[in-house]
């Protein structure tokens, strides 16, 4: 029962991340890939989250009388990598739009046909 | 809840649905991350994830979804195999995680290196409450660097892509066909007047009060961001773009870096280390930081006009599809 509460988290962690996985590869259109790769993307910030967490720690702004923080490090990486994130997204959706620009599709298959690859 | 969102978004077909599900997503991990204790997270994800993201996708599904071939019915073979992998990826993660240490236990490895000395020792090096600012801007500056460098070079990437147009059509910019509608609310005008600034303030708050409360350059400069959005979304393009032209944001995009460039030459100019602002001040701490509010202003300006100059892209792309498709 103690391991059921205390892995929770990671276990939500993995079923989004394998929801995320299971759209990247299994759908074909290009868009829903990108959301795919987000989802996957949030998990991973959770995951992070999850692991900074202590329990009874106060958020990482110093007050007097208050001791137990929780981990401030993951908070920096996640807060960055969001922000990368929708970057890095927001080039994948342009690429997107160029592809759709050249095969007039933004179904994998449908370019796989058109260039006769596969 | 998140995984019933989730997994909505892999099974619904619609797009614009889908698009919508995952700005919910986004909020309620926002939500979640609040509850962890993580408020600086959560304040990025909520503007990006619910603000930003959903509408750049709509934006390339307005871009895309024209002339899309009927293939809602699709094929559902070989679906099996990556369920397969899916399921025998999660069962070996699921696995592992029992060898980690429990959710919120105290004695976890990740809590017992370096975390601790940023929690006791920060205050006293830099003089700041928020932890999360100082180890960001502070600590770990180069990496912040990097980081602000990657979203340029995405601008870069957007525009290069997606930039070209020619510059002739730019006078006659007209509304997002999506939007056109939306324009003539009364309701949406007046209240967008109300919020706008308010917007804009609660943003400057967030940036120059990052030291002591939840917040900083990079969740600031989306806010920013997300007030011209909504300001092009409800008036015009041509109407935001008066106010902050294209080519002023890329001006400002590079200004922003090379602040945080800057900021770290100067350092090394007065004989310390790249990006060590102890020297940046009559003490050490005064020169922390200025430092710091010099680097997280650098980081918001750029943020906020690599995230309008990607929007402003992708909606002058939408409108001159449309043009030339009327055209046709």
């Amino acid at each position: 029962m103690d391991t059921i509460a205390g892995l929770f988290n990671y276990w939500i962690v993995i079923v989004l991340m394998m929801i995320g996985f299971y759209v990247v590869i299994a759908d074909s259109n290009l868009i829903k890939k990108i959301i795919g790769l987000n989802i996957f993307q949030t998990s991973v910030f959770i995951l992070y989250i999850s692991v900074a967490k202590i329990d009874g720690g106060a958020a990482p702004i110093l007050e007097d009388g208050i001791t137990n923080y929780v981990n401030p490090l993951p908070h920096v990486l996640i807060l960055t990598a969001i922000v990368v994130g929708i970057a890095t997204t927001a080039l994948g959706l342009a690429l997107i739009v160029r592809i759709k620009e050249a095969y007039n599709t933004i179904e994998e298959d449908e370019i796989h046909e058109k260039d006769g690859t596969l | 809840m998140l995984v019933v969102t989730a997994l909505a978004t892999v099974f619904v077909r619609d797009l614009f649905a889908v698009i919508m599900l995952f700005g919910i997503y986004s909020l309620l991990s926002a939500g979640f991350f609040l509850n962890l204790n993580a408020p600086d997270v959560s304040l990025t994800e909520a503007a990006i994830g619910a603000g930003i993201s959903p509408i750049l996708m709509l934006g390339t599904l307005a871009l895309t979804r024209k002339s899309l071939a009927p293939s809602a019915i699709k094929s559902k073979k070989k679906a099996w195999l990556p369920i397969i992998v899916v399921t025998l990826t999660g069962a070996a993660l699921i696995y592992a995680t029992l060898d980690v240490p429990h959710f919120g236990d105290p004695s976890g490895p990740a809590h017992n290196h370096v975390a601790p000395r940023y929690i006791k020792e920060s205050y006293k090096e830099i003089h700041i409450p928020n932890i999360v600012t100082s180890v960001l801007a502070s600590y770990r500056g180069f990496d912040t660097l990097g980081e602000t460098f990657v979203i340029f070079a995405a601008a870069l990437g957007v525009l290069a892509l997606l930039g070209a147009i020619k510059q002739g059509d730019a006078d006659d910019y007209r509304q997002f066909s999506d939007t056109a509608s939306l324009r003539r609310h009364n309701i949406l005008h007046v209240i967008s007047k109300i919020l706008i600034p308010i917007i804009l303030l609660f943003g400057l708050y967030v940036q120059f009060h990052g030291d002591y409360s939840p917040g900083g350059g990079f969740q600031a400069g989306v806010i920013f961001a997300v007030a011209f959005i909504l300001y092009a979304l409800i008036y015009s393009l041509s109407a935001a773009q008066k106010i902050i032209s294209p080519l002023f944001l890329q001006i400002t995009m590079v200004i922003g870096v090379l602040l945080y460039a800057g900021t770290g030459v100067a350092s090394l100019l007065n004989g310390a280390n790249y990006l060590d602002y102890s020297v940046l001040g009559q003490d050490a701490l005064k020169g922390q930081h200025n430092g710091i509010i010099l680097v997280e202003l650098g980081v918001g300006i750029t943020v906020a006009s690599v995230m309008l100059s990607i929007f402003y892209t992708f909606a002058a792309r939408a409108l001159h599809t449309n043009e030339t498709s009327e055209a046709k």
